[in-house]
This record gives C-alpha cells, structure tokens and sequence, in this order.
C-alpha cells in the first residue's frame, strides 16, 4: 500500500493519454458486459416451470408450421385451459425500413394475452371484420394511423392466392399495453388468421405457434411434457417451451448468436490488448531515466516488476469495473426494451469480466515490466 | 572534525572491460585506492578517463571486471543484483548531475522515496523526509513539484533524497555540472557541510577544479589509470 502514491502518480503523469485508454477500456468492456448478457441469453435454456402460458412450435425449426388440425388436440391435454394460435406474416409498410411485428392471430389471442388492452367496440369490430387488423397505440402514433384506415402490406413470404403480393387490412382498433413499462410491446399489428389463410396461396391450414394458456402454472412442466408426447415420432413434432425462450429462438435464426457474440468480444478485448499494450510500453519508455533512479536507491528488479504490473492491472481493472458497472446499468435498460427481463450482467459475466482484467492487465503490464525489471542501470543514467 | 583513520572503501586491482560489438575496452587498468571514513574526495579526469565508471563501481550500480572492492567490510563485488540493491538502500545516497527527481512527485514525496524500502510508518517517513528538507533549507518547498523549482533548489532537494537514508557514503556524479557558479558554490558548501558536521563519507566526480577545491582530497585518472593522488590545501 506504501508504494500505491507512487503508482497512482505514475499513471496520471500524461492525464490525457491516461483518460483516453481508461476511455477505451471501460468502452470495451461496457461492450464485452452487454455482448455477454446477450449471449447467456441466448445460450441459457429457461425451464418452463411455474410459466403461466406456454409456446408450442415445431421441434424442427421455428419457422417450420404446425397443422391447424393439432389445435384441436392440444386443447383436450390435461391442464390446458386455452389455446390460441399466431403465424409470423413478415409484411413490409411502404419501406424496409418501416420494420414493426405482424403476424396472423388466432380469433381467441386477446384473451390468452390479458396485459393488452382494447376497447370492447373494437374488439367487437375485429371479431366482425375478415380484414380487420389491430395496432398497437405506439405503431399508430408512428405512422399517424387512426382507426378506419387502411393498410397495405407488402408480402415477404406469403404472396396471396390471386399471385398478389399486396395485402390490405382494415383497421379497427388500437390496443394499449396494461403496463406502461411494456409500450416497446405495441409496436405491433395484429390481423385475422381467417382472412390470411384464406388468401394465402402457400401452406394453407398451418399455423407458425401455438399459445397455450396452462390452468395451474405449478403444472406447466407437466402440460409441455404431455403436449410434446402426443406428437411425438409424427410428421410435425413440437417444441413447447416459456415465451421468452421462444422468443430468444426466433432471434436466433439470425444465426449462431454465441459465435457472432464471441468473436466481436475477442476482436475488441484484442484491439484494446494492442492499444493499451503499445501505450503502456510508451509511458514505461518514457520513464527509462526515473526507473534507472529507483534502482540506484535501492528498489530491487522485482519491485519494478510489480510496480508496473500493478499499474497496469490498476489501469485495466479500474476501467474495467467501470465498463462492466456500465453494462448492467445498460442490460436493465435492455431488458425493459425486451419484455422479460432476459438482459443481465449476471455472476458469471462479472467472473470472466473479472479473469479478461487479469489476463489483459498482465497482457499489457508484463512486456514493459520485464523491460523495467532488466534494466542496467548504468545504461539507463548514461542514455540520460 | 571526524577522525579519518577508518579505512572505508578498499579497491584492490580492479578492472572494467565493456564489450562493444566484438571489441573488448577496457576501462579501469587495476585500479588500487582507500578511502577513509569521513573523507571527502575529489575523482577527476577528462572525459572517458574512467572517473564516472570508478564512481558507479563504488557506489555498487555496477560490478568489476576483476579485483575486489570492500565498502565498510562488505565485498560488494560479490554481491548479487538483489542484495547489491538491499546494500544500496542500507548504505549509499546518491545525487546526480541533473537531479533525477521524478517529476510527478512533490520535494517532499521525492525525498521519502528511500524510506519507502525501510520498515518505517508513514508519519516516521514524513518526519524524517522533513528533517532532511530542513537540512538543506528547504523546508518551505516541500509541496512544491521539481518542475516549481529552480536547478539549485532541485539539486538540494537530490541532496536531501541522497541523505534521508542516513547512509555512510555520499556518491555525487557531477553535482554542479548543470548549475551556476554561485549555486554550484552553495552545492559543494552544503556537501562540504554534510562531510564536516556529519561525518558522511563524500565522494564526487568533477572535472571542475573549483568544485575539487571542496574535497580533502583529489584523485587524478588518466586513461583508466590512477595518475595523481593529492591532499592539497582545502577550500573553507
């Protein structure tokens, strides 16, 4: 603890240089906490026990359908109280970039989904309308809808059955998430599976998942196990797991999410080795003169060794903890974004945040340790 | 006036070879001196006589090619780098021509740094880092960092680093060199000052025939070779 004055004005002696690298890496880790909470995310498999409402989809692929015709099965398992059903529509608003959610519903899918709210009158119009769709209040707002209008939608996937690619929904009601922490949730559209399967010209009588709302939640294991079982060894076997897992699979047919997570984290730990590593050589080259001084009073070769690794792992895991503080302020804010809470810089995230530090902070410490540690002193004094 | 009967250093045919590329140079030819305790000498010569290379031997920042060299009983020449650097902190100050404090420190910080390798508590650190300033009047600097200072008081400053310690032997390599002739005058009085009414062990590398004025007595090096070894009369 002596020596840590002697240190800490070592490292602010360029306070520029310093606050720039500290910069770097606290940025580097903010990344590194926020990429790994991604990726636990997406690796982590969420159990379904004590889950209210279960997702049942192909055990194949998410965007495999499922037969209409298993609705009616799922709905006689024990321990299922509804069961609605959605397909993914994928449409485009005028322009790619106007990207939101719309999907194909079930004519039941309010009333498995309780946290969103409409108007009795317009749930009405939307049981009475075979075009009628549904957005939510922040899609409105987006794109200056009101109810009356009509949309048109670009297909993606499913082209209608007249080769049309154009569809045109009616809408007749705006609905409004229960809890406002959740108004990411209304930037979506909703329309009637009817008209959609109707006016498909592909994979008629399918469905994209099916909702299952469980009686008692303390059973859902058991209601998932029983749902898997019946189609199992069949033409279209299921997957029935929590809606967030279902929906961290959706996202992860972008891809391998953990290999595209851990190879942007090693480019960027990688570049912050080389930028901190070369500034950490030159502020020890700088200081050649002051280090030969040390030795001549006396501090050993193993004391200069320590002092820089301590310098540099005081650097890296200052910075470091701030990044990672950073992340899981930054994860909190994601997870509200991402209904669910599925975004934490969690223990294990820390611990390897923690070990990178070490290895980082020894990574770029140790060359120019060594080269404090070998140093002749002589040489040193007469270069001066 | 302490009595300089007490042989201190003892250098026997030492020898210093560098090796530069293949060549092989010679430094020192079997060099043989005592210095007493309490003593304050003088080494001079014209550049790359050797003089600064005899001074780093001494003051145990390097090792002889050959010979033996004996510091207050300890045959130095024998050491490892780890316990050459224990003896250094226990027994040599150092002051140099152009100070070597580290800047971001301030007077006080600088000349505690010594300390630091002792068993020492902070607040005893501090007191005696104090005293050492007060020594060299320059107390009312202590806060100050050495670039607020001028190249006498930064010297003074060295002298106080080097003497913290309370080591025996003082080893200055042209203390004056980079300062006035005024101040290099006040240099050599406070050296000359720590030699009389401390009883510190001096000795300096200067090419200044003034500054040799201070010492009791002066060493003349040639070539690698001891060529003049004097007690002339000694500047008050």
């Amino acid at each position: 603890m002596k020596y840590l004055h002697l240190i800490w004005a070592d490292l602010f002696r360029k306070k520029t240089r310093t606050t720039l690298t500290v910069l770097s890496i606290v940025v580097a880790f903010l990344l590194f906490g926020l990429l790994d909470a991604v990726r636990v995310a997406f690796t982590v498999h969420e159990s379904v026990e004590g889950a209210s409402r279960l997702i049942t989809s192909s055990r194949l692929s998410i965007i495999q359908p499922l037969p209409y015709a298993d609705l009616g099965q799922i709905q006689h398992v024990s321990g299922v109280e509804a069961v609605a059903y959605a397909n993914w529509f994928g449409g485009i608003y005028q322009d790619r970039k106007n990207f939101f959610a719309n999907f194909a519903v079930s004519p039941n899918f309010l009333d498995v989904y309780p946290e969103f709210l409409l108007p009795a009158a317009q749930k009405r119009a939307f049981a009475a309308t075979r075009t009628a769709a549904l957005v939510g209040e922040n899609l409105a707002k987006r794109f200056g809808w009101k109810v009356g209008d009509k949309i048109p939608l670009e297909a993606t996937i499913f082209p209608a059955a007249d080769g049309s690619n154009t569809w045109t929904f009616d809408l007749v009601g705006i609905f409004r998430a229960r809890d406002r922490q959740d108004r990411a949730q209304e930037d979506q559209m909703w329309f009637r599976y009817d008209y959609f399967d109707e006016g498909r010209m592909l994979d008629k009588g399918s469905v994209g998942w099916y909702v299952v709302k469980v009686a008692d939640p303390r059973h859902a294991d058991k209601v998932a196990g029983a749902i898997d079982k019946l189609f199992a060894n069949s033409d279209a076997e299921t997957k029935t797991e929590t809606e967030k897992q279902f929906s961290m699979d959706f996202i992860k047919q972008m891809g391998d999410i953990g290999l595209i997570v851990t190879s942007i984290m090693g480019a960027v730990l990688f570049t912050i080795l080389l930028l901190t590593g070369n500034t950490m050589s030159q502020a020890v080259r700088e200081r050649i003169p002051e280090l030969a001084v040390l030795k001549t009073i006396g501090f050993s070769n193993q004391s200069l060794l320590w002092l820089i690794l301590i310098e540099s792992l005081l650097l890296v895991g200052v910075a470091g903890v701030i990044g990672l503080l950073l992340a899981s302020i930054g994860a909190g804010v994601l997870s509200s974004a991402f209904r669910g809470g599925a975004f934490t810089v969690g223990l294990q995230s820390w611990l390897t945040g923690i070990v990178l530090m070490l290895l980082l902070g020894v990574g770029v410490g140790l060359p120019p340790a060594l080269r404090a540690m070998r140093l002749r002193i002589v040489d040193a004094l007469g270069a001066h | 006036m302490t009595q300089k009967t007490e042989k201190l250093v003892t250098i026997r045919g030492v020898t210093k070879r560098y090796e530069r590329g293949k060549q092989t140079i010679e430094v020192l030819h079997g060099i043989d001196i005592d210095i007493a305790a309490g003593d304050f000498l003088a080494l001079m010569g014209p550049s790359g006589s050797g003089k600064t290379t005899l001074l780093n031997l001494i003051g145990g920042l390097d090792t002889p090619s050959s010979g033996s060299i004996e510091v207050a009983g300890a045959r130095i020449d024998r050491l490892s780098s780890g316990e050459l650097a224990k003896w250094r902190a226990a027994n040599v100050g150092f002051v140099f021509q152009f100070y070597n404090l580290l800047p971001m420190l301030t007077a006080l910080k600088n000349v505690e740094l010594p300390l630091l390798l002792t068993r020492l508590s902070a607040t005893q650190r501090r007191r005696n880092a104090e005293i050492a300033l007060q020594l060299v009047n320059l107390a009312d600097r202590a806060q100050h960092k050495p670039k607020e200072l001028s190249g006498g008081q930064e010297q003074r400053v060295a002298i106080a680093r080097a003497i913290v310690s309370d080591p025996t032997l003082l080893i200055c390599d042209e203390p004056t060199g980079d300062l006035d002739r005024h101040t290099a005058d006040e240099i050599l009085g406070l050296l000359q000052e720590l030699n009389r009414a401390h009883g510190k062990t001096v000795i300096m590398v200067t090419h200044d025939p003034k500054a040799a004025e201070f010492a009791a007595r002066r060493l003349q090096l040639d070539k690698g070779t001891l060529v003049r070894d004097a007690t002339d009369q000694v500047r008050p």
